[in-house]
């Protein structure tokens, strides 16, 4: 059954319009993870810069879903599933947008490692990269199809990354102590590695607002709230 | 005897309205042209006002209420408690049988020719609908205010307040009453010096408020409210619903609106009515944002019709 439509059709068009704009940020921040990641393993620095460039874009549309929603509340007054969608649009903005900065770090890190000589490549670095990337495409699927299963798979899926990125650090950390004259490139792929880590708890977030969009139900922070089992 | 609020009914009850109030003939009892067909009550959640608040005996229990308006069935198997000192809101849009409903809470429905009301409907757990039962004591203990402001003209007012003392027959002065009811209905302080002046010299807001005086005058339990504010201005309205807030604290009110907001504002518990189905009841927050049944998301998103 398709969804029903609201009465006020123009009320409709605002929550497409505003839909959209979440996914186009969205997909920008995607592409400014693959490039910040690229740059840093392809060692091209123009590619970097492109991605810092990018970044004031996702600023740019930051502001303007925040300006969109708060022009809903005060002329909608949304209600049930309406009101969830934008207090959802509200706080997952805030996440992309610092997604966003994640990604530009990285592309500073890439930036100052291709003024070293290069270092031995970190395969895990590059698969760390592309759970983030699955982990926020997901993530942005299950907002789009209002799916929460596929919400709880990225919510799921944080276990794999954080024990990658362990695997990681410790690998760097030996790689240090073996050759100190690489410490200071190890730091900086350690650096960006941690964004990365930071990057996948951003799309949790996420994946938690989605559910509360589609079900109502808030599944952050059971531990502080008391819950025994993961969503 | 009170025949002012009675008079009130008739003059509240002019065809248009009354029609208005008169849902079309029902194609079919369970299924709607508009939305597919759904069990008519959502169970009620565990802690919602409907399932009874533990250690308090509700104020009203409705149980199975059923009305007609001569042959149009026009509301279905109602069943609803309503807590003690709190605000219940029915919403839905016209036609959808919470005017017939508000109006069954205090015999109202049987003066309409060809009202009829069936079911049991319970004030502190005695029945209300039983042939003992004198409605015009019955509506002394439930008060109602109207749409449209209707203070007597003719009078002052003060004569309006103490309208409903004089008609039970109580005698002299009712100065001390007059001023607290008023000041009750947040009234007192613009009317104090004026209080032999004509009703109608005041604005609507101030009418509508002395209506409320009026009703509370004779001191109700319960306060029917049938659209208190749709006439008044929206400080004249933020006005009545402040008001609202004071009064849950001595009295139980059942409002019934057309505007959302206001029943999310003022309400603890909402019902949305549809065709004459009672579709969900339950904490007005939670019908606001994550209701149980479709049509009630549908109604209060905007996406009927």
């Amino acid at each position: 059954m398709a969804p029903q439509m609201h009465t006020d059709k123009v009320f409709d068009a605002e929550l497409a319009q505003l839909r959209d704009r979440l996914l186009e940020m969205g997909g920008k921040v995607e592409a400014a993870l693959a490039g910040s990641v690229r740059a840093l393993i392809e060692r091209d620095s123009a590619l970097a810069e492109r991605v810092q460039h990018q970044d004031r874009d996702i600023n740019r549309i930051e502001v303007e879903i925040d300006e969109m929603c708060a022009r809903i509340l005060a002329l909608r007054q949304p209600a049930a599933s309406d009101l969830r969608f934008i207090t959802t649009a509200l706080k997952i903005v805030t996440d992309l947008e610092r997604m966003g900065d994640l990604a530009v770090n990285i592309a500073e890190r890439a930036t100052e490692l291709n003024q070293a000589p290069p270092v031995r490549p970190f395969h895990d670095l590059v698969t760390l990269a592309d759970l983030c990337e699955a982990q926020l495409k997901k993530a942005l699927d299950a907002f789009v199809d209002r799916d929460v299963a596929r919400a709880r798979d990225v919510i799921q899926g944080d276990d794999l990354l954080d024990a990658l990125y362990t695997k990681l650090f410790n690998e760097l950390l030996t790689y240090m102590m073996e050759d100190s004259r690489v410490i200071r490139r190890a730091t900086n792929l350690m650096f960006a590695a941690k964004q990365l880590e930071r990057f996948g708890d951003h799309a949790i977030n996420l994946a938690e607002m989605v559910i509360y969009m589609v079900r109502g139900t808030d599944v952050r922070h059971p531990q502080s709230r008391g819950f025994a089992a993961k969503p | 005897m009170t025949p002012a609020p009675e008079s009130a009914v008739r003059d509240n009850l002019e065809p248009a309205e009354a029609k208005v109030e008169r849902p079309a003939a029902r194609s079919s009892a369970s299924s709607s042209p508009v939305l597919p067909a759904r069990p008519a009550v959502a169970p009620p959640r565990p802690g919602t006002p409907s399932s009874t608040v533990a250690g308090e005996q509700p104020k009203l229990t409705i149980e199975h209420l059923n009305a007609w308006y001569g042959s149009n069935h026009a509301l279905h198997d109602v069943s609803l408690v309503v807590p003690p000192r709190s605000v219940t809101a029915a919403i839905g849009p016209s036609g959808c049988g919470k005017s017939t409903f508000l109006r069954c809470l205090n015999r109202m429905h049987e003066l309409v020719p060809g009202g009829r009301a069936e079911g049991k409907l319970l004030l502190d757990g005695k029945d209300l609908l039983g042939r003992e039962v004198d409605p015009v004591v019955l509506r002394r203990r439930v008060g109602m205010v109207f749409q449209r402001p209707n203070p007597f003209p003719t009078m002052s007012v003060r004569d309006n307040v103490a309208a409903g003392l004089k008609l039970n027959g109580a005698k002299g002065s009712h100065d001390e009453i007059v001023e607290r009811t008023l000041r009750q209905a947040a009234l007192w302080d613009e009317v104090k010096d004026r209080l032999d002046a004509s009703a109608l010299s005041l604005s609507g807001g101030q009418q509508q408020r002395l209506c409320i005086a009026r009703a509370l005058a004779v001191e109700p339990e319960v306060l029917l409210m049938d659209e208190p504010a749709s006439a008044l201005d929206p400080i004249a309205t933020a006005k009545i619903e402040d008001l609202i807030h004071e009064l849950k604290a001595k009295y139980t009110i059942v409002i019934v609106t057309h505007n959302m907001q206001q029943a999310a504002r003022v309400s603890d518990q909402t019902a949305f009515f549809y065709m004459g189905d009672l579709v969900e009841v339950g904490p007005t927050e939670r019908i606001f944002t994550n209701p149980d049944q479709q049509r009630t998301e549908d109604y209060v998103t905007g996406k009927f019709g």
